[in-house]
Parts: structure tokens; C-alpha cells; sequence
């Protein structure tokens, strides 16, 4: 690989690589991140080797090993381009049928292709899929065709041109112009305005100024910034290298999650070989800008994607929050200037920058711009990581993508927004999915993760969950959040035991305005939310627990005594 | 073996290298050898006590050996509404330990993770590396006994 000093010498690159691309017949696309890998996605690549190797047809039949394609119910899962014929739940011992019939004749094997739900019948092509359907998979899509170890497949994707265009073609004010007139906000969880944030920190007095990507993803049940990392690594360091520019940072930081390994190998691998091209270091492109980034590896704790937290870790202090303002802008890591972004975010400038603002806020709705991903998780048919423009009802995500719930089941609610969000039921399935819909349904973005709750889960367990899980990663510095997340556990722990008491209710209220109040960080504002939104609309469950001693649900082992009432509507 | 002094050979002296200096020490031993850590601070300038400060802020630093096998309960949201709560409840009678422990025999660590996102075969354990989709409580012998027969850790 050439180290390239001019803009030209992009382009040049982009044409060698699509020159030099062998002319298979068909490509087997494999999909093989951290969730196809543990639904067993690697044996079945040795044994499509093996099977390729043993019939003489490495030059004919190429084969892809990317990172994930959201689908994860159907994981180990494989693509054959340039039919684009999907092939579901693989062993190795499909592998034989696989090469025989698709690739050395050109049959479909029906019994590997999708069949629902939500479709009539065999759905031999991805994109005819009731899952694929109605996603726009404006980040994700590149998934499919970008082996995440090379450099190469993202750049024949036209990477890194945005970062070119940004260069040579704009001023550093104009990039930031763009990126504000695109509409892109915050994936992370508030939804703050890229554009603004970044004005803020180009601003700021200090020297020199640092960019950070937060891909600390720490909410249970939220995975796609580890996807994004794993699948396309480029696309995240061309955001931030875009916006370093804008706001006049040398330096940048990759802050990740250590329980995602594979991230971790293939952003540092990626980080490397952008260095060796010359996209990383001084004269990027043969410009008078120099950007570098270093990566830094978390160690299991969730408050550290809170951003003061976050910089005090890679500080190497204790990493506890800290009171805002001065927020990063004004005074971040080491005290100088400091812009913090997660993953998803960044992924998203490179497409603003190649497709311009309008195109990009072309998408969505009036106050949230382009597509969101999100994890459908939990009591649903299609699990996976669905990218889908902003605005869609939650109805379409949780029936038409998901599929519904399993086993004849009544939906009842979907939890968004992780910890910190809420749950939304049933009669709000047509809420339109942006930021401030959420947050007015008493939820919020969060980072995207949406656990879907059928009748057999119990509301006032899940709040629960969610408060033992807060409790356990509070950082104890501030006390409305270690006393108050301790309290309204062990009172929900009293509840789901059958030993609530009438006044409970009142008490946690009391205590959720109080840490919303006065906690220090977003993790004990956001902790009362989770049972805030339940008692919003599953009270009466609360009720059922406390006064009749009973979970409808059936899912708390209530063990004060029995009430005759058990299962009697409520009076 | 990679000794204490190599790593702090190569890595840098400031605070800032403190967090990568404990994950190559961490990887190297297996955990943190609590008299590797006067070592650590006085490298990178600091107190004993501030290092240690640091490193147990952290879960996945440990002062303690860990087992031959490391099971991991994944017990994210997901793996909660399938049951992940009653599988880490399997393991902890089985083992004789609570999640967060160690057999004595330093034969198996127990550990939960708070979502590994691979909410699609939970819930699931991760042995060494390992995934055990869709495991129950009724499935915990089986994994156990995988285990045992592995002759070395995987």
C-alpha cells in the first residue's frame, strides 16, 4: 500500500482496487461478527473453504467475511452475490448442498431461505425479506460488502472521499456548516445537535483541542455501535478525522468497550492501516492538516460512557463523573477543548459530507434527520439490528421488521432508551420513532436498544432489573444516585416479594424527583425513569403487587400469603 | 511469562498509561498481583494507594487469580426476560460460589456481564471464549461437564 499525498491519489486507489478486483462469477458473503461468530458463523467459513478448495473453485466462487448484517435470529447466515440469495441458521453441513447446488449450479437450496414470518412463502433474496424490507440501511448496508480487515473495500465504497471533499473542496466553517444544516443529532442518548456541539468546541480558547468516539456501548440490550466498529472501522475514523478538521483538533481518541474484543481488533486494525495510507498522521492527503487517533480500552465500567467519566479514565484518574459545565467543550480531557461523540454519529458524517446536508436531511422527520439503528431485542420474532429512517411508527419496526411476538403472544410494551429510558405499551404502537416523540411518550433515543415485552413479562420486574442494574454501576460519588438508586431497588425488591406497602408508590416518586433533581451525572437523573414510565402506564400492576399481593404476569415468586383474590380482575 | 518490567519498559510513564499498563498486566498474569502495584505507581508517578484506587474501580482488573474456566452470564435486558437471572442462580449452586467469585480449587470464575449484544441466542454463557447459546438451568451440567473433559482451557 502506497501512502497517498494528494486527493487525486484516492481516486487513483479507488480505481486500481476495482481494476484489480478478481471477476468471480459469485461472491459468498459471510457474516461473521461478534454474535454470528458465537451462533457459530467460523465453522462454517473453514468448511466453505475446505468445500471451495476440495472442488477446485477459489478462482472462480469469491469469498467475503464481514462484519454483522443485523439479522441476527438467522445467524450463522451467508449472502450469494450477485443474486443476493440468503441463506439462514447455517451448519457446516449445509456447506456441501450450498456449493453444489447455488454455486457450481445455479440452483437455490429452498430449505436454507427465509420463510417468514411475515413473508407468503420462501424468500430466496435478501432484499425481498419482510426483515429487510422496510429498513433503509444507509450505514449498514455497507456491511455487506466490506471485509472489515481491509482498507481497500471501503475505499472502492467511495471512503474517505468525504474526508477529501472536506479538505480541499471547504473551509473548516463550511464543514461545520454542513454538518449543522444536515440535522444530524446525537445517537448516544441525548440527541444534542452535532452541528452546535461542534461549533461550541471550534470556539473554544485552548490548544490543542482533542476529539473523542465514545464506544463505551454499555446499555443492556444495545449493540450496534460494536457492529458498526466491527463491520465498518473506516467509517467511524473518517467522521472523526471530518470533524477534527472542523473544529481545528490534532489529536483524537477511540474510547471502546473491552467485552467487545473483536471491535477492539478491528478498529485497531483499521487505525493502523488508515496510518500506513497516509489518512492518519501529518499532511493527511498532502493537506496542512494532521490528525491522529489512539484507542483506548475500557475496563467493564458503565459509568465511563458518561463523558466526564469517560475522559477522567483515559486521563488514567478514577473515573468518576463530574459536575457540567464546564462542559468538554470548554475544558475536556487534560483541560483543553474536547468534542465527544458515539460511534453512530460519527459513522454518519462521512455519508453527510459524500451525499451533501440536503440529501441527508431528505430523510426523516422535521426535527430528527437520516436513520437511527436499533437492537430489536427481547419477546420478537426477528431479532437483530434494524436501520430505519427517522419518523417510522413503531408499529412498522415492531410488526412489519420484527415480526411480532412469538408463540401467540399480545405484545405489551417495547423499553427504549436503555437504563435511563422507558417503556412504551401497547395502545402507543403507532408513535412515530424520533427523539422528541420518545421523549414526550415519557422514553427516550437512548442509544437504540428496544427490548420488546410480551404479556408474560412483568412490568414492575423489569423496573426492577433496571434499578439493581443502576444500583450496581452506581459510582457512589454523589448521593442522590448511591442512596436513591439503593432505596428504590430494595423497594422494588420488597414489591416483586409481595411485601409492598400503600405507601411505596409515593415513595419512590418522592425519590425519583430527587435524584432527577440532584444527581450528578446522567446515570442517576436518568435511573427513576425505568419505573417513572411503568408507573405511567402499567400502575396498575404496582397495584396488583402491592394491594392484592399477585404479579399478573406471573413472573414474581410472590411469597407473603396467599391472596383469595389471586387473579380476580382488579375491583 | 512476560515479566512486570517489560511491560512497564515499554509503556509510557504519565497517568494517562496507567489504564493500558494494567490491562497488559492483567493479560500477562491473569490478574493483578497486588505487589506488582508499588511497581506500577512508582512508574507512572503515583501512590500506591491511587493505582489501587484506580484498578478496583474497575470490574475487569482482579487482585485475584481467576479459574482455569471463566463462565460468563451474559445478563443484559434480553437475556433477562428469557431467564438469564435463574441460569446465574444455576451456576451459583452448582459451583458453590456467587456470581463474582472463584471456586476454591481455582478450577471455575463465575462472572456476569451486563449485556454481551448477542441478544438473539440468549440466554448464554461464554466459557473461556466459548459461547453456550440458548442455555438453561437445565443446561448447566452439560456445560460444567464440557468443561471438565476439556483437558486444557481453551
Amino acid at each position: 500500500m502506497k501512502k497517498l499525498s494528494h486527493p487525486d491519489h484516492l481516486l487513483e486507489w479507488k480505481a486500481e482496487i476495482q481494476e484489480e478486483k478478481p471477476a468471480y462469477a459469485k461472491t459468498v458473503v459471510v457474516t461473521a461478527g461478534t454474535c454470528g461468530r458465537s451462533a457459530g458463523a467460523l465453522p462454517v467459513i473453514e468448511a466453505l473453504k475446505a468445500e471451495l478448495g476440495r472442488r477446485t473453485l477459489e478462482d472462480k466462487v469469491g469469498l467475503v467475511v464481514t462484519g454483522c448484517h443485523g439479522y441476527c435470529e438467522m445467524e450463522p447466515s451467508l449472502v450469494i452475490q450477485p443474486k443476493g440469495v440468503f441463506y439462514k441458521q447455517l451448519t457446516p453441513a449445509d456447506v456441501p448442498e450450498i456449493v453444489a447446488e447455488s454455486l457450481v449450479k445455479d440452483r437455490v437450496v429452498g430449505r436454507l431461505t427465509c420463510d417468514g414470518p411475515g413473508a407468503k412463502g420462501r424468500v430466496p433474496r435478501l432484499k425481498d425479506i419482510p426483515f429487510y424490507r422496510k429498513q433503509l440501511r444507509q450505514l449498514t448496508e455497507a456491511n455487506l460488502h466490506i471485509d472489515p480487515l481491509r482498507i481497500e473495500d471501503y475505499v472502492a465504497l467511495d471512503g474517505y472521499q468525504g474526508l477529501s471533499r472536506a479538505l480541499f473542496d471547504m473551509t473548516s466553517e463550511a464543514v461545520i456548516a454542513e454538518v449543522k444544516a444536515s440535522g444530524l443529532r446525537g445517537r448516544g442518548g441525548a440527541g444534542f445537535p452535532t452541528g452546535v456541539k461542534w461549533e461550541l468546541c471550534r470556539a473554544a480558547a485552548g490548544h490543542p483541542k482533542y476529539v473523542i468516539c465514545n464506544a463505551d456501548e454499555g446499555d443492556p440490550g444495545a449493540y450496534m455501535d460494536r457492529s458498526v466498529l466491527e463491520g465498518n472501522p473506516h467509517s467511524v475514523i473518517e467522521g472523526m478525522l471530518i470533524g477534527a478538521y472542523g473544529m481545528g483538533a490534532s489529536e483524537g481518541y477511540i474510547y471502546v468497550r473491552g467485552d467487545n474484543p473483536l471491535a477492539v481488533a478491528h478498529i485497531s486494525h483499521a487505525l493502523g492501516r488508515a496510518r500506513k495510507a497516509g489518512l492518519l498522521g501529518e499532511n493527511i492527503l498532502g493537506s496542512e492538516f494532521h490528525f491522529d487517533i489512539k484507542l483506548v480500552v475500557g475496563a467493564g465500567v458503565y459509568v465511563c460512557g458518561e463523558e466526564t467519566s469517560l475522559m477522567a479514565s483515559i486521563e488514567g484518574r478514577k473515573p468518576y463523573p463530574r459536575q457540567r459545565p464546564p462542559f468538554p467543550a470548554q475544558e475536556g480531557l487534560f483541560g483543553k477543548p474536547t468534542n465527544i461523540n458515539n460511534v453512530e454519529t460519527w459513522a454518519n458524517v462521512p455519508l453527510i459530507l459524500r451525499k451533501g446536508a440536503a440529501a441527508y436531511a431528505a430523510v426523516g422527520t422535521a426535527k430528527s434527520k437520516g436513520t437511527k439503528i436499533f437492537s430489536l431485542i427481547g419477546r420478537i420474532r426477528n431479532t437483530g439490528l434494524v436501520e430505519v429512517p427517522m419518523g417510522i411508527r413503531l408499529r412498522e419496526i415492531i410488526e412489519d421488521i420484527g415480526g411480532g411476538v412469538p408463540g401467540g403472544k399480545a405484545f405489551k410494551a417495547v423499553q427504549t432508551g436503555g437504563p435511563a429510558g422507558g417503556c412504551i405499551p401497547a395502545r402507543l404502537l403507532d408513535l412515530p420513532i424520533d427523539y422528541d416523540s420518545l421523549v414526550q411518550a415519557g422514553s427516550m433515543m437512548g442509544s437504540g436498544g428496544m427490548v420488546v415485552m410480551d404479556e408474560t413479562t412483568c412490568m414492575v420486574d423489569v423496573a426492577r432489573y433496571f434499578l439493581d442494574f443502576v444500583q450496581d454501576e452506581s459510582c457512589g460519588k454523589c448521593a442522590p444516585c448511591r442512596i436513591g438508586t439503593r432505596q428504590m431497588h430494595e423497594i422494588l425488591v420488597r414489591i416483586t416479594e409481595g411485601r409492598g406497602e400503600p405507601g411505596d408508590i409515593k415513595t419512590m416518586e418522592d425519590l425519583a424527583a430527587t435524584m432527577k433533581a440532584a444527581s450528578l451525572c446522567g446515570l442517576g437523573q436518568g435511573a427513576p425513569n425505568s419505573v417513572l414510565s411503568t408507573l405511567r402506564y402499567f400502575r396498575d400492576e404496582y397495584e396488583a403487587h402491592i394491594l392484592r399481593k399477585t404479579c399478573p404476569a406471573g413472573v414474581c415468586k410472590i411469597t407473603g400469603p396467599a391472596d383469595p383474590r389471586v387473579g380476580e380482575p382488579k375491583p | 511469562m512476560i515479566d512486570l518490567h517489560e511491560i512497564l519498559k515499554e509503556a509510557g510513564n504519565h497517568q494517562r498509561d496507567l489504564l493500558g499498563i494494567l490491562h497488559r498486566t492483567q493479560a500477562a498474569f491473569g490478574y493483578i498481583p497486588a505487589d506488582a502495584v508499588p511497581a506500577i505507581a512508582k512508574h507512572v508517578r503515583l501512590s500506591a494507594g491511587e493505582v489501587f484506587g484506580v484498578l478496583t474501580f474497575y470490574k475487569s482488573f482482579s487482585l485475584e487469580p481467576k479459574g482455569d474456566f471463566t463462565i460468563t452470564v451474559c445478563l443484559g435486558t434480553a437475556c433477562h426476560v428469557r431467564g438469564a437471572s435463574e441460569l446465574a442462580g444455576a451456576f451459583e449452586r452448582r459451583l458453590g460460589v456467587k456470581v463474582g467469585e472463584t471456586t476454591a480449587d481455582r478450577k471455575f470464575s463465575l462472572e456476569g456481564a451486563n449485556c454481551l449484544g448477542c441478544c438473539a441466542i440468549g440466554p448464554f454463557v461464554v466459557v473461556n471464549g466459548i459461547y453456550y447459546p440458548r442455555a438453561t438451568a437445565q443446561t448447566v451440567d452439560a456445560i460444567l461437564d464440557a468443561c471438565r473433559e476439556a483437558k486444557t482451557p481453551a
